[in-house]
């Protein structure tokens, strides 16, 4: 059997010793057609050898409940609409933290990045407390706020605003000057400078910080919610530990981790579209 | 760094500009008097004198670091002048080097920038259209400026300066990261639009043979000022060859230092000739 080698494998390849030739070249083409599946084929092991040992009852279903097992509670958390309220809950909280947080991560980023004055008011401070661990601050959160729905808040809004303020600021400092000359020569007013020139400028940069700021979300929402929290998935989460329930454990952690990937999607999806002109 | 400062127009003392009549060939399109311009203890321009007028095509040469872009970037607006030194008449478009287009505009919108000030979005977008359609890019209209070759962009970035019909067009060296090929098509797009719209032309270049070919008056800039013009009166596109040119390219080339067996001491400048 001949096959026909694209030419410039057909280079690389001849360039290369011939022992080597021979062991690449059948390896290259089942990459090509089922790359996608062998992606899957470990995770499936993983899963189908967990399953053996809970069968078997080497893993217990106090230390790790099955696959079949958690499957089963998820089916059940989801018909009596458990899931689905606590999940609104979480999402509630992170929403109402994000939007606080967002907010002031961007004006601040603003104020600092269109002047001077602002920069010198805005930018000293907020280095200083951006090497100040966030989650160090859930104490004094609770001397002040106590353990209500609003320290969780100001917790999830603590951890987003600066990764976009720092984003979005560096992002417009970035801005070519040569763009804010010619946007000059084209006697642009103020706003039309603003609009067509340094908003697109900064917003590759600002959306790499909108990137990580909602993966900080999550993470304080986790974090709050397990140190305490009367509802959510988190509550879900505290009060199947009590019982020992792990496949409740498992659901709730399943959702927080989907829930990170559709916001990330999301942003990708944002980037594609805001940035076709950089392809 | 994008510090946001008002339009540097509208707080520092600003050269006249008033807005000239429609066809303004003849008249003045830019005078300046005794610019001075300088950076800590370099004097860049000491006291530079000009007139450009409408519809005449200028050609500025002078070594590198000679101030031949701080005179043109005083004349854009871009740096401050006292309107005792400098006076526009009417609209100044500029095209750089690098074409500086915004890279998330599409090339129309790009070119519609221009009038952002101006007409009814429609109206904008008509022009902007005509305006690709003379540098012959019509078909490149919805693609983004950095899928384009240099070439292209430069071009549109010529349409983006014509788009808004300006009274006075000023070129930094718009060719010279341009390949030879390339360069000589741009020639001939910028002579035949120059005749279209008839602006007054500065072009700073570092080619002798470029501005030979394509201006009716070569300045050259030496120690901050006007240090020889000459007026060509040979018609463009006959210049290949041409006695008189060829005397002037090597008046040009001495004005420059190039010729350095030949070189004049700095005090003892090539005369002044030509339009005045
Ligand atoms: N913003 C600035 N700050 C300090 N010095 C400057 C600035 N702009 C220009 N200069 C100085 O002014 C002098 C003239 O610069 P300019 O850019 O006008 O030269 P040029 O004739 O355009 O040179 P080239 O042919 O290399 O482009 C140079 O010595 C340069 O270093
Ligand atoms: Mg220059």
């Amino acid at each position: 059997m001949t096959t026909l080698v694209p030419p410039q494998e057909l280079a690389e390849v001849t360039a290369e010793p011939a022992v080597r030739r021979r062991e690449r070249r059948p390896r290259r083409r089942r990459r090509a057609g089922l790359g996608w599946l062998r992606r899957w084929v470990s995770p499936l092991l993983i899963l189908a050898a967990w399953q053996v040992l809970s069968s078997a009852g080497i893993l217990t279903e106090d230390v790790l409940a099955s696959p079949l097992q958690i499957l089963a509670t998820a089916t059940e958390l989801l018909a009596d609409g458990t899931l689905q309220s606590a999940t609104a809950t979480s999402i509630g909280r992170v929403l109402s933290g994000f939007l606080i947080g967002a907010t002031a991560g961007l004006v601040l980023a603003v104020v600092a990045g269109l002047s001077r004055i602002g920069e010198d008011a805005v930018d000293p401070p907020m280095q200083m407390l951006r090497t100040l661990p966030h989650f160090g601050l859930i104490p004094l959160f609770i001397v002040w706020m106590g353990i209500g729905e609003t320290p969780k808040i100001a917790l999830i809004a603590m951890g987003v605003a600066f990764p976009l303020y720092l984003n979005t600021f560096a992002g417009i400092r970035s801005v070519d000057r040569k763009f804010l000359e010619a946007a000059h020569t084209l006697n642009l007013t103020r706003r039309q400078r603003l609009r067509h020139v340094i908003a697109p400028g900064a917003l590759p940069q600002a959306l790499v910080g909108l990137r990580q700021s909602l993966g900080v979300a999550w993470l304080s929402l986790i974090v709050a919610e397990t140190v305490s929290a009367d509802a959510g998935l988190g509550y879900l989460i505290n009060d199947a530990r009590e019982f020992l329930k792990t496949d409740v454990i498992v659901v709730g952690l399943a959702v927080y981790s989907l829930l990170g990937l559709l916001t990330d999607t999301l942003v990708r999806l944002i980037e594609r579209k805001a940035l076709a002109w950089r392809s | 760094m994008a510090l946001m400062t008002r339009n540097p127009r509208h707080q520092t003392p600003r050269p006249n500009r008033t807005d000239a009549t429609e066809d303004g060939t003849g008249r003045s399109v830019a005078t300046v008097t005794e610019l001075h311009r300088s950076f800590g203890t370099t004097h860049v321009l000491r006291g530079l004198d000009l007139e450009i007028r409408g519809g005449e095509f200028v050609a500025l040469l002078g070594r590198s670091g000679s101030g031949k872009s701080t005179l043109l970037r005083s004349l854009a607006g871009l740096d401050p002048a006292s309107p005792r030194e400098l006076t526009v008449h009417g609209a100044v478009s500029v095209a750089f080097q690098e074409p500086r287009l915004l890279p998330w505009r599409t090339v129309e919108d790009n070119v519609a920038l221009a009038l952002a000030n101006g007409p009814l979005r429609r109206i904008r977008r008509e022009h902007a259209r005509r305006s690709l359609d003379e540098v012959g890019l019509t078909e490149k209209r919805d693609a983004w400026p950095l899928s384009l070759s240099g070439g292209q962009a430069q071009r549109v970035s010529l349409a983006r300066a014509l788009v808004s019909k300006p009274n006075l067009l000023l070129l930094d060296e718009p060719f010279s990261a341009l390949d030879a090929l390339t360069r000589i098509e741009m020639h001939r797009l910028v002579v035949a639009l120059w005749k279209r719209h008839r602006p007054g032309v500065l072009l700073v270049t570092h080619d002798v043979d470029e501005a030979l070919a394509l201006a009716d008056r070569v300045l050259v800039l030496d120690q901050g000022q006007v240090a020889a013009q000459w007026s060509l009166a040979v018609p463009r596109g006959r210049r290949n060859g041409d006695p008189q040119i060829s005397a002037i390219r090597t008046h040009v080339l001495e004005a420059l230092g190039v010729d350095a067996g030949t070189r004049n001491p700095r005090t003892e400048r090539p005369t002044e000739s030509g339009a005045a």
